[in-house]
């Protein structure tokens, strides 16, 4: 174990594991940084909301011995659950798109229909 | 009361009205979202080993119905259904819905 920095360390592993999903298959998530914190904004302040009542009301409490001790909102929410609520929603949409680009009805020959940007012209270049 | 289970099935409600009320991207319809879903699951139930096993999380045995895996408590499964399910409904109505 990594004592205090334990949960964090944890979430900076999701981070890099997930890395390869934007660097090697395109996931496109972090390349499209207004998409990406638009659809993360709303799951975090209620996911957010929804744990700090939840640590108010004693349904979980956080370890000392594994956790940074770092709180928000009056001591109530710890840092790594904010990280947390960045952190995991990210890795669920890089698995989508890599899904997406892996998967027969995605790819980068045939656009998706619920893709409206415009197409990355690097798309085409890398056929 | 159980709030923990309680709040894990609203949760779960909430996120499927957002996808099927709402948002309405086709996302049920939709085999990628499934697929998806299923490697998250995966992912989750190893982070949520890590993270109540130790504990780094402990729960309130009167706030949840009793049974876990991977020492989380099942009601973790829907939390973390709303979770996914939420963001990736959002992400698709964000790629109809460019600004």
């Amino acid at each position: 174990m990594l004592g205090r920095s334990t949960y964090l360390a944890l979430m900076a592993a999701c981070v890099l594991v997930t890395l390869p999903l934007e660097l090697v298959l395109r996931a496109r998530v972090y390349a499209r940084p207004r998409r990406w914190l638009a659809s993360l904004l709303p799951v975090f302040l209620v996911f957010g909301v929804w744990d700090y009542l939840a640590i108010r009301r004693g349904h979980w409490s956080y370890s000392p011995r594994y956790t940074s001790g770092v709180r928000f909102l009056g001591g109530v929410l710890p840092l790594e659950e904010v990280v947390f609520f960045l952190v995991v929603p990210t890795c669920a949409i890089l698995t989508y798109q890599a899904v997406r680009r892996l998967g027969p009805a995605g790819g980068r020959e045939r656009p998706d229909p619920l893709d409206q940007e415009r197409p990355d012209p690097r798309d085409q270049e890398r056929r | 009361m159980r709030e923990y289970t309680l709040a894990a099935a609203a949760g779960v409600a909430l996120a499927v009205v957002l996808e099927a009320a709402v948002l309405r991207t086709g996302m049920f319809g939709d085999r990628r979202y499934w697929t998806a879903l299923a490697i998250v699951a995966c992912f989750q139930l190893l982070v949520n080993g890590v993270l109540t096993c130790p504990p780094i999380v402990a729960y309130d045995p009167g706030q949840i119905l009793g049974p876990r895996i991977a020492c989380a408590p099942v009601e973790d499964l829907g939390f973390g259904f709303a979770m996914v399910t939420a963001t990736l409904s959002l992400w698709r109505w964000t790629g109809r819905h460019p600004r």
